[in-house]
């Protein structure tokens, strides 16, 4: 495979997944952790997965990096990165992409970090692992990762353990590490969860000032509906290990086609004190062990009609760019032409 | 009875750790340091701030799950002491965080919410009690059907379910909720929050809400009190402290907060502040916000701002606001 092309910087989509399903084979059964998701990155751009625990969002990430664990592995579909599918690559390639190519932080800082070797000894790793920088060259570019995620005194903290810095400075440190090698794509798997809300401040305004200055496209992990809206510029809500609905943050607050989208929308607390109630989703997450046959989301959906039982709802295109996988609006269209031909 | 309308009182808290800070030395942790408010019948006071800020020791303190350092808690006019929490438990109760480790499971749910009955000798019939575990499951939202289930048999929202039943069996007048919701997920989330607003009505409940999440403090207090490194800071109306905050912390923290609306997102400037929460074991001088504020001056380095009223019950502690 040639790897050459690989290096070149595009415009564009940059990362394309197509149709992609991930199973872990549990003893209990096969669990369709991510089940035909499609999606287009574009270079430069923010974009935010959102969902629910159990929805997949970061399993397709883990995906696309290859970075499953034991029993999950892509069942099928493409990951076209630049136009060549990472899907089929070797563990042994894809250590070539990893870190060079696409990096990803993760939600804990502590234990993705090893704490028996010093923060600048595990940056440098990187640097010799994919550059051709050696002994002082590092050590200078350890330093100047560090100054750019807003690290005080460099020198002295690259020498400290893990253990001696708070979780909003290891989350900078994981940061330094990713962008190393500076990334075409940065994933960013519940980056601030772990954080408290001023922390968490300091580092959304450290990837939003990287994304900028460096033109890395990041993929958003959350569940913070708050962090999306402030984030991102596209969003894919996922439900049940698949694409509920996908679209431009616009499109995803203020316009939303999926009754689940919609029903996440009520159930934040908004900043505005009022004494009207939360309009909750009802029932219970999906067992993903026992998925019902339709609309992961019928058993819940307050408007589920017969055939969303059965049937799971295509993809269909609301507006540019934007995606809604759901029966009503099927039924709207039909309706709508129905209208015209009556006319 | 009292006649000022408060529910409970609490008056100059202190709760002090001894920890080891080496090898023969031993330093006082000051969890919470000084903590002063009162809550009235049937409100809800929110209690917000960031990890290590002292929220939850507050809220422990005050029901007794530890001996406090010093200070009163006055519930309904009667000061609370050691010998007679047992007696003051049956009105102050507690919802805990995390749904797993806080119900025991090789308790059925019926064993569970009636634990606290047979402690407080409460329907010493064993039929009445059942009959009592089945008005409580029903009025929490789940099915008489599940009392003879285990815990693990349930969703977290569920199991947050059977931890507020488990409160509410004794019929307490005062509940405490410490970061009650969040543990679970956003949609799951709303629904337990309309059972705690539901229930407050119904049986005029007061609750001290401790939570981080100011979104979700924001929907269910009436009034919030922010806490920073063991000191409340600032003590308001919830709308008047949305608008108005006045100390500078608050200020930060909720500007911080990302709106769940992009184009809110896009006008709000949010105040970043530079750098870490100090260490509680070595706190600052004075005011101990004062390393991580813009407007910080010398007096802030001498001397700690008092709890002020600035007027309609706006309480705050900046000496520069």
């Amino acid at each position: 495979m040639n790897m050459q092309g690989l290096h070149e910087k595009k415009e564009g989509v940059i990362l394309s997944v197509r149709n992609l399903s991930t199973s872990f084979f549990t003893g209990s059964g096969e669990v369709k952790a991510v089940n035909g998701v499609s999606f287009d990155l574009e270079a430069g751009k923010v974009l935010g997965i959102v969902g629910e625990s159990g929805s997949g969002k970061s399993v397709t990430a883990y995906s696309i990096l290859q970075i499953l664990t034991h029993p999950g592995r892509i069942v099928g579909g493409q990951v076209l990165y630049k136009g060549v599918d990472l899907a089929k690559f070797s563990q042994r390639q894809m250590r070539e992409i990893r870190g060079e190519q696409i990096s990803i932080i993760f939600q804990d800082p502590m234990t993705s970090l090893n704490p028996t070797y010093t923060v600048g000894n595990q940056i440098g790793e990187a640097i010799r692992l994919h550059t051709s920088r050696r002994g002082s060259e590092v050590r200078d570019r350890i330093v100047e990762l560090l100054t750019l995620v807003g690290i005080n005194e460099p020198q002295k903290r690259a020498d400290q353990y893990p253990h001696e810095l708070s979780g909003g400075m290891r989350q900078r440190i994981m940061i330094a590490m990713a962008i190393a090698c500076e990334p075409d794509i940065l994933i960013a798997d519940e980056p601030t969860t772990a954080l408290d809300v001023t922390i968490q401040a300091q580092i959304l305004e450290l990837i939003q000032k990287l994304q900028d200055e460096l033109g890395l496209a990041v993929i958003m992990i959350t569940h913070d509906l708050g962090i999306i809206a402030d984030m991102c510029d596209d969003i894919i809500v996922m439900y049940a290990g698949s694409i509920a609905e996908r679209g431009s943050a616009d499109d995803i607050f203020y316009n939303p086609h999926h009754e689940y989208t919609k029903g996440l929308l009520h159930s934040i607390p908004t900043m505005e004190k009022t004494d009207d109630m939360l309009i909750p989703i009802a029932g219970s997450p999906v067992d993903m062990l026992a998925m019902p046959a339709g609309c992961p989301f019928a058993p819940r959906c307050p408007s589920a009609m017969k055939v969303c039982m059965t049937d799971m709802p295509e993809e269909l295109e609301i507006g540019d760019g934007h995606f809604a996988s759901c029966w009503m609006n099927v039924k709207d269209m039909v309706m709508a032409e129905a209208g015209e031909q009556h006319e | 009875m009292n006649e000022n309308n408060n529910i409970v009182e609490v008056v100059g808290l202190k709760q002090y750790f001894r920890v080891k800070t080496g090898f023969f030395r031993r330093r006082n942790l000051k969890a919470v340091d000084d903590v002063s408010f009162a809550i009235k019948k049937g409100e809800t006071l929110g209690l917000v701030g960031e990890s290590g800020c002292g929220k939850t020791t507050v809220g422990r303190s005050m029901i007794r799950l530890y001996e406090p350092t010093a200070g009163k808690v006055i519930f309904d006019g009667q000061e609370m002491s050691k010998r007679n929490v047992t007696h003051m438990r049956r009105n102050m109760q507690m919802v805990f965080q995390d749904p797993y480790s806080s119900l025991n499971p090789r308790m059925t749910v019926e064993d569970i919410i009636a634990e606290p009955l047979i402690v407080h000798k409460l329907f010493p019939k064993k039929k009445d009690r059942h009959a009592k575990v089945v008005e409580l499951l029903k009025l929490v939202g789940l099915s008489p059907e599940h009392a003879r289930r285990y815990a693990h048999e349930f969703s977290g929202g569920q199991r947050q379910r059977i931890g507020i039943a488990r409160a509410l069996s004794v019929d307490p007048a005062f509940i405490v909720c410490d970061e009650s919701v969040s543990a679970l997920d956003v949609s799951i989330q709303a629904q337990i929050l309309n059972t705690f607003k539901k229930l407050q009505k119904q049986l005029n409940l007061s609750y001290l809400f401790i939570a981080h999440d100011i979104l979700v403090i924001t929907y269910m207090s009436d009034r919030v009190a922010v806490m920073y490194l063991g000191k409340i800071v600032e003590l308001a109306k919830t709308t008047e402290i949305n608008r108005n905050p006045i100390h500078p912390y608050t200020e930060s923290l909720y500007s911080a907060v990302p709106i769940p609306d992009p184009i809110t997102a896009r006008k709000s400037q949010r105040i970043v502040l530079q750098g870490d929460v100090p260490s509680p074991l070595n706190l600052p001088s004075g005011c101990s916000f004062r390393t991580r504020c813009p407007y910080a001056t010398e007096k802030c380095a001498e001397e700690t701002p008092p709890l002020i009223d600035r007027g309609d019950e706006h309480y705050a502690a900046c000496w520069n606001r």
